[in-house]
């Protein structure tokens, strides 16, 4: 009913009958909740260092932000439609950077499709090629998307855990160290299986996989005619001198995979949202097709800056100043700062080989506070992290959501850390008590970025390690 | 739908054989049975096929939700219109600059370093709560921003997110032809049936053709609902008509919604597109459509900023919630910068919303003047264009203007085969209104071509010369 003027705002009390129809699609079902949903909301309510999400706290590197800056201010032509499977310089220089890589000779209409970020690629992947009943496997731990994508598309996920051998008292834990188990992987596919999803490096271990681990992949792959759906977002950034490699780029694969990638993980520039796929095009153009007719066009501006901080970064490679060199430099860097600081406060973490994350064994934590409050079969990193949320302004992903349900209870007692983050010295006053150094958010919206040292995180973690006893009656409900 | 698989494998077409038996039509069985009943069938005809040594080639099929839906008009004409001695008045893209202020919003967010990263997945705060103080306004109701909103990539991801998230395989959903190209294909996809019923046009009598003039029979309508209606998709302003919906029509088809049961996904994208005499109204303030309904809108459109591909969905919890699950399962998030710099441009044109300088108000006053410009261009070679009340596109009839298509496919439509003849030998290029329509009515609207007139003066002046020399032999 159309209020007069000047009537009070107020929520029209028409309380006309809901519909009797059920409402929700049924691909629906089961997909409803998301963890990150869940997690960004507390980040908001709580003023925390955030090292959950994987998302730079630093601005990306300066080419790319002037690259988004001229694309936003040049040619107004930019503020319109491009084509639709991708901003043609962009799937130019895609083409041309990624088929080095490959191997292949790349199409930029036929073998690239520009997605609004690699979310979107593994979208419509999952839809163009996953039908009802058909069986995709996924490696656990693994990005908790891929399940309920294979879920919407009706599909059945077939879950294969990498396992961590022993280590030796004292030893760190290493991403390399948790494996497959070649028989078990192999009984995983059947004639229904459709597709296999690989991530490497891997969120959330930072596992790489090696080019053995590859092959067992690829061949299993060919033997079962499955397709490959290989994650490689964090592709750019590897450690210790550890090479990745892409799958589509060994033997009799590149005709069966599809390759996503992420200019938000590359160019440290989340928010932009542009992602991509290469394939072959016999099965790239059903993801045009998925596109065409879910999105049809990704925003023009960021898929400028995009391309052109890919040609920046063309001219300087192999020299000083290759930002894909420098920055997983830097980011090693940061990485083995987490490592000292974890360990020097009892937490025990798995030395990563790539991408942007760790992750550490809370199993001290488990037994000394095994009560956290939460839902009756709420898996303990979820309680734990919850509890580190309020009550000590730090922030961290439980790894359990990484896992299948069945298996959450067996990975309940690691936490995932983000370490993407700068390392200035902190300044400015105390957010609150509890929190024992002070740092100084960014300007900007209050997702509880910082700048976090070395110094922060170790007090931080430093105070439930020691004297917890003194926790205790804090948690005690 | 089915017939037009090809490639059926043994399994496949004994999959489609149980599908045509076990409708819900013949045995009566409700929608969620029949659901299961095919699931369960389907699981058999699998297993039983599983130990025959299938085709390698099967494995990189397309999945079935998509077969069919491969070819896309725009595609295929956008390809053609992208030489640039064509002057382009095909795809409703402007060639015209944003506003100064909606550029310089932009630039200026492009320098602050904390919007290149991730914000909220169902639409950045400071945007959602900019969208829901205008449109608070325009509904006369309190808008919640977390849950009565949704912002998704370009009003075509809310049309995605509407269809995925609330219509069901086995659903119905009515659509009004002609219609906007991509209703169709997504509701197909959503393994539902669209149900169609043509705008039909009122006879004139030598007056001027408008899109008022184009109808639907209420008769007509109410014939199409049936039990498994589960929406109808309203475009208001229409596109390509630009036909502006009167309260009067509107209430049929709230009517028809209540009376039914049915949700309605209104694409009012052209909200702000107006001409004078005429009055945007939003379905869902009608009394017993709130609850019942989404409403789509684009800042594209509204801005004139096609490329920055952001729409939103406002709407009761109950429905947006279950459009936001799509949301965090298939893009998870909007691009940050471009939102931050949306939801800024709204609070400069919010705080002048009843002055001229106002967008909302300057775009349709100055479009007005191009829509007057095209209907005399195109009367003055002796068309008879269908004036529209709204939006940016002007239909007309262009069988009596002289092209020799005997070189064009003979299977495509009149229309196409003279958009591509025009766009080839005349260097100008509009869309086929075919393209909007079904199989079955394509023939009813193949002499139609659509041209948009949100377009510089210069590309108008272009497109103005040829078209009046267009019987003038060649020199």
């Amino acid at each position: 009913m159309l209020r007069k003027a000047g009537a009070p705002l107020a929520r029209c009390l028409h309380h006309t009958v809901t519909m009797a129809k059920r409402l929700p699609a049924r691909r629906l079902d089961g997909v409803e909740y998301n963890p990150w949903v869940e997690f960004t909301k507390l980040v908001r309510e709580y003023d925390v260092v955030n090292l959950g999400q994987g998302f730079p706290n630093f601005p990306p590197p300066d080419f790319a932000v002037e690259a988004f800056q001229q694309a936003t201010s040049g040619d107004f032509m930019l503020n319109q439609y491009t084509m639709a499977f991708g901003y043609p310089p962009l799937t130019k220089i895609l083409a041309s950077f990624f088929g080095k890589l490959l191997g292949q000779e790349l199409d930029p209409l036929k073998n690239v499709l520009v997605t609004v970020g690699a979310y979107g690629a593994l979208f419509t992947a999952f839809q163009a090629l996953v039908d009802e009943g058909d069986e995709v496997i996924i490696i656990e731990p693994f990005f908790d998307c891929y399940e309920s994508m294979t879920l919407m598309a009706g599909g059945h996920p077939v879950f294969v855990s990498l396992k961590p051998s022993p280590t030796g008292d004292g030893d760190l834990d290493s991403s390399n160290n948790w494996q497959l188990d070649p028989t078990e992987l192999a009984s995983k596919f059947t004639s229904r299986t459709k597709a296999l999803v690989l991530n490497t490096p891997n969120n959330p271990l930072g596992k790489v996989f090696s080019k053995a681990e590859l092959e067992l992949v690829a061949s299993l792959c060919q033997q079962h005619d499955v397709l490959c759906f290989a994650d490689e977002v964090y592709q750019l950034l590897v450690y210790d001198g550890v090479q990745h490699i892409s799958i589509a780029s060994l033997p009799g694969m590149w005709d069966r995979t599809l390759t996503i990638s992420s200019a938000g993980k590359i160019f440290g520039a989340t928010g932009w949202k542009v992602g991509w796929v290469l394939g072959p095009n016999h099965i790239l153009r059903h993801l045009q097709t998925v596109h065409q007719n879910s999105v049809f066009h990704c925003p023009t501006q960021a898929q400028a800056a995009v391309a052109k901080s890919f040609e920046w970064e063309q001219l300087h490679m192999g020299q000083p100043g290759s930002y894909f060199a420098e920055f997983p430099k830097a980011m090693q860097r940061n990485r083995d700062h987490m490592i000292h600081s974890l360990q020097t406060v009892g937490l025990k973490p798995v030395v990563p080989h790539g991408g942007y994350f760790l992750i550490a064994d809370i199993s001290d934590f488990k037994s000394k506070m095994p009560d956290l409050p939460g839902a009756a079969e709420e898996p303990y990193d979820r309680r734990f992290v919850k509890w580190m949320i309020i009550n000590k302004g730090l922030m961290a992903i439980p790894v359990s959501i990484f896992y299948s349900v069945p298996h959450q209870k067996d990975f309940d007692h690691y936490i995932r850390f983000c370490f993407v983050k700068t390392w200035l010295e902190p300044h400015g006053q105390s957010l609150r008590p509890g929190v024992p150094a002070a740092f100084s958010a960014l300007p900007g919206p209050s997702w509880g970025s910082g700048i976090i040292s070395p110094r922060l995180i170790s007090a931080c973690l430093w105070e439930f390690s020691s004297g917890l006893e003194s926790f205790l009656p804090i948690i005690k409900f | 739908m089915f017939l037009t698989q090809r490639r059926l494998c043994s399994l496949g077409s004994r999959t489609k054989f149980l599908r045509t038996i076990y409708s819900s039509k013949i045995l009566g069985f409700s929608t969620s049975a029949v659901g299961i009943t095919y699931h369960r069938l389907t699981n058999y005809c699998t297993y039983s096929a599983m130990s025959p040594k299938k085709e390698m080639s099967l494995k990189f099929k397309n999945a079935k939700r998509i077969e069919g839906l491969d070819s896309n008009v725009w595609i295929e004409f956008t390809k053609l219109a992208a030489d640039p001695s064509v002057v382009n008045l095909g795809q409703g893209l402007p060639d015209i600059s944003p506003p100064s202020y909606v550029k310089e919003v932009l630039s200026k967010v492009a320098l602050m370093d904390s919007l290149n990263q991730y914000t909220r997945g169902f639409g950045h705060p400071s945007l959602v709560k900019a969208l829901s103080c205008l449109y608070e306004k325009l509904y006369q109701n309190q808008i919640n921003p977390d849950k009565e909103i949704l912002v998704t990539v370009g009003a075509y991801g809310s049309l995605f997110n509407a269809i995925q998230g609330l219509i069901d395989e086995g659903d119905e959903v009515i659509i009004m032809v002609p219609f906007y190209d991509c209703y169709e294909p997504m509701v197909r996809m959503a393994g539902a049936t669209p149900v169609f019923i043509p705008l039909r046009s009122k006879p004139v009598d030598g007056k001027k053709w408008s899109s008022s003039d184009w109808t639907l029979d209420p008769k007509e309508l109410e014939s199409k609902f049936n039990s498994k209606t589960k929406a109808i998709i309203l475009n208001t302003p229409h596109n390509p008509f630009g036909k502006v919906y009167t309260k009067e029509e509107l209430q049929v088809i709230a009517d028809l919604c209540i009376k039914y049961d049915t949700l309605c996904i209104s694409d009012e994208v052209y909200e702000w597109l107006v001409y004078t005499g005429n009055k945007h109204l939003k379905i869902a303030t009608f009394p017993g459509m709130w609850e019942r309904t989404v409403t789509i809108g684009s800042a594209g459109k509204t801005f004139s900023v096609t490329g920055w591909k952001l729409g939103w969905t406002i709407g009761p919890n109950h429905l947006i919630k279950h459009l936001q699950t799509v949301q965090q399962n298939t893009v998870y998030t909007c691009a940050t910068p471009l939102q931050e710099a949306l939801a800024q441009a709204f609070w400069i044109d919010i705080k002048r919303m009843d002055d001229p300088e106002c967008y909302f108000n300057s775009l349709p006053k100055e479009l007005e003047v191009k829509r007057d410009r095209m209907v005399h261009l195109l009367e003055s070679v002796g068309l008879k264009p269908i004036v529209p009340d709204g939006g940016y596109f002007i239909i007309a009839n262009v069988s009596s203007l002289d092209a020799d298509l005997s070189d064009m496919k003979n299977d495509e439509p009149y229309d196409y085969k003279f958009v591509k003849w025009m766009t080839k030998n005349k260097k100008l290029s509009a869309i086929p209104v075919s393209a909007f329509c079904n199989s079955e009515t394509k023939p009813q609207f193949e002499k139609f071509v659509r041209f948009c007139f949100i377009k510089k003066d210069s590309t108008l002046d272009a497109a103005e010369e040829i078209i009046k020399a267009w019987n003038k032999p060649k020199s």
